[in-house]
């Protein structure tokens, strides 16, 4: 029987199956971190359990950590129990961890990957709902809650019911300044921010193919934006290439290889929807309200609620548009920016830093706002120092961090001020997330890089 | 897990939608490493506010949370349904939920319910002309009741079970453990390992 990629990966995890039951699918890889596991482990305490799997799991120190003096003790002290608390953890259970100061450290979804954990054809799961992510790499990978950590700490395996299928194709070429960043914001304005919800999405078609593995994983990450707790791409030349050399690569590597090349969606499989969208028509993308999928091309105005047919939608716009401080009509191009954060699972990998650095090289940011550069690990960082990135930033006027997910959601001491309006290029514009009151416009790390050098929203092209 | 088999309580109008996870509990609140006393990071960024619907008297005592759709979108947090939980909800009650919320409610034990968007609406004009209208929630039936009006619910049977079991899925699963043994034993040899622990 035919069948999508989604499928294919879900039937081989199967541990039991049970009319009336959902499925029990064996975990492969599961990553763990500071916010989402101390009441997981306690769990275990409580109960006598042990990790069934310590070597399919890992850990590192992403949320909370600062991302400035981090070779003195962390300054908040219920910021630091919990980052004491998860190694202690990792310690009793024997799970290995990647601490502040160790070069693996960084955000989760961006170190599975980095240390070749990430293979095509795996179930990956963290308690954090960007671990759709891995989804790049072909593989099945998904976000879970505490409850469902503490179920994988101990069993390897979680029940669940299989969602639907939907596959997105993407065809085209992207016209120049335009990225993968844009691809998925303007999906997610498409199908809003419930649209993906009960599926798998799979990312197809001659556009997603171009794009590098680092764009793929922009791409699966906000799949969670869109609603849905999966999103992947079928594995090609470029994920084996990508995953070659890299320190958890399979030491059989080509019978690894033989295994990855049959994942992919058979040609006459169903999938429960699909959509399609025109690569050629995209243009950079913005976000100018309080969910990531109130976004619009950067060259369009601000909307006017009372153009908005449905109720709900409208009233949306409406609290948006009084949250965010912004007047219908306003040009998204002159809306003055305060800070430009780049960094992110999104968008804090060595090629988002390249492209920004290129963007800014020789020039300097716009007076009126600072820059956060943030790499989204420590080796991303190390990476960049080799060639020169930091300098770059740093001439420019920008800071240069250490890595952590920093201002993303502004659980470490980068946050927004009141009032203060950025432009990010992470994946959520929620209200305060960034911090209490903080605006955020989500962008490319193209448009950031051009934002921070005009002080307005912009693109490549407006320099 | 305490059981679940039927409630009555009173309801909270959340005329909101697209209420996420950031709304419900802010990152701020997610430090600590208990599993209670989340219900001071409730709605945080909204609780200043006299008119908030938590803060109005008539509908200080309610239990079950009536919101707009997609509620408990973003972050995978289940602090969300804990801080639910702890300032005393036993059910929510959307026309859509976000996947991971829904899962996490459900494992938690907090019943989340999916109803019409209509159904939604006017169960808001109820609760909003007469707060004290009470509102029973069955599970053995998969019914909310309220007034005169009868709205059936959709949940599979094992989440059902499980939930008026009160039944722990780790437990569950552990007698299960022989077919996780023998799926390991066919496990491909060239998926990664972690382990050995870096020293
Ligand atoms: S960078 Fe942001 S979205 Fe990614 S894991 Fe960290 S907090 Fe979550």
């Amino acid at each position: 029987m035919s069948k999508t990629l989604a499928e294919k990966i879900w039937d081989e995890h199967i541990v039991r199956r049970a009319d009336g039951e959902p499925d029990l699918l064996y975990i492969d890889l599961h990553l763990i971190h500071e916010v989402t596991s101390p009441q997981a482990f306690d769990g275990l305490r409580l109960n006598n359990r042990k990790v069934r799997r310590p070597d399919l799991t890992i850990a590192t120190e992403d949320h909370n950590v600062p991302t400035l003096n981090i070779d003195k003790p962390i300054a908040d002290p219920v910021s630091k129990l919990q980052v004491d608390t998860l190694r202690a953890n990792c310690k009793e259970f024997g799970v290995r961890i990647h601490s502040l100061g160790d070069a693996e450290q960084g955000i989760v979804h961006v170190v599975g990957p980095q240390l070749g954990l990430t293979q095509p054809g795996m179930t990956i799961v963290c308690g954090d709902s960007h671990t759709s992510t891995h989804g790049a790499f072909g593989a099945l990978a998904f976000g879970i809650g505490t409850s469902e950590v503490e179920h994988v700490l101990a069993t390897q395996t979680l029940p669940l019911i299989r969602p639907k299928t939907m596959a997105i194709n993407v065809e085209g070429t992207l016209k120049p300044g335009v990225t993968s960043k844009d691809i998925i914001l303007a999906i997610i304005a498409k199908i809003g921010t419930g649209g993906g919800q009960g599926y798998i999405l799979e990312y197809r078609g001659s556009a997603i193919r171009a794009l590098s593995m680092e764009a793929r994983m922009t791409v699966c990450n906000m799949s969670i934006e869109a609603g849905a707790r999966a999103g992947l791409i079928a594995p090609d030349e470029k994920t084996f290439e990508y995953i070659k050399g890299k320190p958890h690569a399979p030491k059989d590597f080509d019978a690894a290889v033989k295994y990855w090349s049959t994942l992919y969606s058979d040609s006459d499989a169903k999938f429960d929807v699909e959509i399609n969208l025109d690569a050629n028509e995209l243009e950079p993308f913005v976000t100018w309200g309080t969910n990531p999928g109130q976004g619009l091309p950067l060259n369009a105005s601000v909307p006017n609620p009372a153009d908005i047919l449905d109720a709900e939608e409208r009233g949306a716009a409406e609290r948006a548009l009084t949250y965010m401080g912004l007047t219908a009509g306003t040009p998204l191009k002159k809306i003055a920016i305060d800070t430009v954060f780049l960094g992110s699972c999104t968008n804090g990998r060595i090629e988002d830093l390249r492209s920004a650095a290129e963007i800014l090289k020789g020039k300097k940011i716009a007076s009126s706002l600072r820059m956060l550069v943030v790499p989204g690990s420590a080796r991303v960082r190390l990476q960049a120092e080799t060639e020169g990135l930091d300098k770059v930033f740093l001439d420019a006027g920008a800071e240069w961090r250490s890595a952590g997910c920093s201002m993303c959601l502004g659980m470490n001491p980068d946050q927004l001020a009141v009032g203060e309006r950025s432009a990010s290029t992470s994946n959520r514009n929620f209200e305060g997330r960034q911090g209490k009151g903080g605006r955020t416009h989500l962008v490319s790390p193209l448009v950031a890089a051009a934002t921070a050098l005009r002080g307005t929203l912009s693109s490549p092209a407006d320099l | 897990m305490e059981k679940f088999i039927k409630h009555t309580g009173t309801g909270v109008p959340l005329r909101r939608s697209n209420v996420d996870t950031d709304q419900i509990i802010p990152a701020v609140y997610l430090k600590r490493v208990t599993r209670s006393g989340f219900e001071d990071g409730l709605f945080a960024a909204w609780r200043n506010d006299p008119e908030f619907v938590l803060n109005q008297e008539a509908f200080k005592k309610g239990t079950v949370l009536v919101a707009g759709a997609d509620f408990g979108t973003g972050s995978s947090r289940e602090h969300a349904v804990w801080a639910l939980q702890n300032y005393g909800f036993k059910a929510v009650i959307s026309s859509r939920f976000a996947d991971i919320f829904r899962g996490n409610s459900l494992k938690a034990g907090l019943l989340t319910i999916i109803v019409s968007q209509e159904e939604v609406e006017a169960l808001w004009g109820a609760i909003e002309s007469k707060p004290d209208t009470p509102i029973t929630i069955d599970l053995e039936t998969r019914t909310v009741s309220y007034n005169s009006t009868l709205l059936n619910f959709v949940i599979d049977d094992y989440t059902r079970w499980r939930l008026m079991e009160g039944l722990d899925d780790i437990g569950l699963t552990l007698k299960q453990t022989d077919s996780i043994d023998s799926f390991e034993k066919n496990r491909a040899e060239y998926k990664p390992k972690t382990l050995p622990v870096l020293k």
